[in-house]
């Protein structure tokens, strides 16, 4: 029943609800699909006989009529998102063998309606990373190669088992977490699709936090229509998060297909980059010209504080994460290694169970937070992200519906070509996708084409507060135009 | 601005991170490569502008202050490395 990991979300829930299969059927093709993918280590725990459980009370619902919209649908969860009684690691080992007593908000939702768990997907550690590198169980591998090359290349970061499980077909939809691009980024490296919807869209509620003002859940999928209706179900306004705004969650799924004739996309010059590949270049300017084939009308916009995001971010986002992380500290969960004294026991600690980038974060984060520097790097980065606001508040304001941006400045790099001496250089994987987080917005990645390599690129379409919906539309656009993205054969 | 081996050692004490000897050095350049690409936020005029303290323009919402979670001790302490009577188990910190 190999097919049936090749249906799209859309597709499997009409055949689910029409009875041409069953959800233990679609179940068991996932898990043997995952059983043969083991080397791309992408899940990092697999969980069949809940899976199984899940997908016999989904027929049992199928039966009597009372489907939910994701009835017997199988996803991969990312394991930043807690599940109850199915251990969640953050692929840190300072977690060690952590099983949450409660289930994260956004799970919760796709439980109540009807999908079911496949297991536990791989991410950077605390999803600090653009490469899926820093997992303490090691890099996940991207299905796709190089034309003529079997270098094992890197799935993007941090969301990078979520981006290859949806890639290699281990699952029909998967959840991720975006701080700085990890949702957007990986889709980008992978030919999927991902969005990172507005700050406050999905609670945060039992998500493992890394920078709480920037953390976002979203979908990973193969298609954007399978991205609105997973959306839908993650979100919603949850009173156990101060941050999940109330308003209503519209039905994503009716935005596919939508006119964007007469819609305003601006094409902003500040992302221009020097040394941008001339590949990428060329996609973005083509995504432009099938948006105007389309209806829409392109305007040149400026968002000229732009190249300051990406090192506000490194002051905001660590800054974050290093009071996040001061919860791990041996005593209530997780690994504990003795010391002499209390806060030797903590030190060991921490040493031990932290790997070396979340290190490095959590001393630049203690560092610019503590007294005497406050007001240099957190206070002034915490400025320029109100400046970085406003210029997207502004050509909002002037009218512009959407930004059309590339995704990434690269396609996907080797497994270790980037982990050498310079910590920057991996940080500006996320150039073009770290203003949406500074400034709350909802942004897409959607495949665009593929480079000399054969190898997927992406674009980004970024919305305004709340407006998904347009970035459906549009991004649909994108994805009728260049053709739906023809995901590797497996060579696993 | 950048950062000496002391700095190194205080901010990871700071951070309750144990850093062998061996590791501040290392440690050091890192985090001054990091600090000195980051210094190019000076260049940015914030005088007069509000930092940003709310990702959404929405107010913090309140709730009626009450018990409204609670009385499972068990659960609590069902991942601690060491418990014993309700109680987490840490080293003495008293005399």
């Amino acid at each position: 029943m190999a097919e049936l990991t090749r249906l799209t979300l859309a597709e499997a829930r009409d055949g689910l609800r029409g009875k041409k299969f069953s959800a233990r059927e679609i179940a068991d093709a996932h898990l043997s699909a995952i059983e043969k993918a083991r080397v791309l280590n992408a899940y990092i725990l697999e969980t069949p006989d809940r899976a199984r459980a899940m997908a016999a009370d989904s027929d049992a619902r199928i039966a009597k009529g009372e489907a939910g919209p994701l009835e017997g649908i199988p996803l991969g969860i990312k394991d930043l998102f807690a599940t109850e009684g199915v251990r969640t690691t953050a692929c840190s080992k300072i977690l060690g063998n952590f099983i949450p007593p409660y289930e994260s908000s956004v799970t919760a939702n796709l439980w109540r309606d009807g999908a079911v768990l496949l297991g536990k997907l791989n991410n950077d550690e605390f999803a600090m990373g653009s490469s899926n590198d820093t997992s303490c169980f090691g890099p996940v591998q991207n299905p796709w190669r190089r034309r003529g090359s079997n270098a094992p290349l890197v799935p993007g970061g941090s969301s990078g088992g979520s981006a290859t499980a949806v890639a290699a077909h281990l699952c029909l939809g998967a959840t991720g977490t975006d701080t700085g691009g990890s949702i957007r980024q990986p889709a980008a490296f992978t030919g999927t699709v991902g969005i990172k919807p507005t700050y406050g869209r999905c609670s945060r509620w039992g998500v493992v936090a890394f920078a709480s003002s920037l953390d976002q859940a979203g979908p990973f999928t193969r298609t954007v229509r399978d991205a609105a209706i997973l959306l839908r179900s993650m979100s919603g306004h949850d009173p156990k998060d101060s941050t999940s705004v109330d308003v209503g969650v519209p039905d994503f799924e009716t935005a596919v297909g939508k006119s964007i004739k007469g819609r305003k996309i601006g094409i902003p010059k500040e992302y221009r980059v020097p040394n941008m590949p001339t590949e990428i270049e060329k996609l973005w300017l083509q995504g432009a010209e099938w948006l105007k084939a389309a209806g829409a009308e392109l305007v040149d916009i400026s968002l000229p504080h732009t190249k300051y995001a990406l090192p506000a971010y490194y002051i905001v986002a660590p800054a974050e994460a290093s009071s996040n992380l001061a919860r791990y500290d041996g005593v209530r969960y997780g690994l504990r290694e003795d010391g002499a004294n209390i806060v030797g026991m903590y030190e060991k600690t921490r040493s031990a169970g932290f790997g070396p980038e979340v290190q490095r974060r959590v001393l630049i984060g203690t560092y610019v937070l503590s007294a005497g520097y406050y007001d240099a790097y957190y206070l002034r980065a915490q400025k320029v992200r109100t400046l970085i606001k406003r210029d997207f508040e502004t050509v909002f304001a002037d009218g512009v519906d959407a930004i059309l941006t590339p995704a990434t400045p690269s396609s996907a790099f080797a497994i270790g070509e980037k982990a050498g001496a310079d910590p920057v250089e991996m940080y500006l994987n996320d150039i073009f996708t770290v203003t949406v987080n500074m400034a709350g917005l909802p942004g897409i990645s959607v495949p665009g084409g593929l480079d000399e390599h054969g190898l997927p690129l992406g674009l980004q379409l970024i919305g305004r507060p709340f407006d998904e919906e347009t970035l459906f539309s549009t991004a649909e656009v994108i994805e009728r135009a260049a053709g739906r993205m023809k995901l590797p054969e497996p060579w696993w | 601005m950048s950062v000496d081996a002391a700095d190194v050692r205080r901010i990871a004490h700071l951070a309750r991170i144990s850093l062998d000897e061996s590791r501040v050095e290392p440690m050091r350049g890192e985090i001054n490569g990091i600090l000195g690409w980051i210094e190019q936020l000076e260049e940015v005029k914030v005088e007069g502008v509000e930092p940003m303290t709310s990702v959404t323009p929405m107010k913090l919402p309140m709730r009626k202050d009450e018990v409204t979670d609670g009385g499972y001790a068990d659960k609590v302490l069902a991942n601690a490395p060491n418990a014993d009577d309700n109680f987490f188990l840490v080293p003495k910190v008293v005399e």
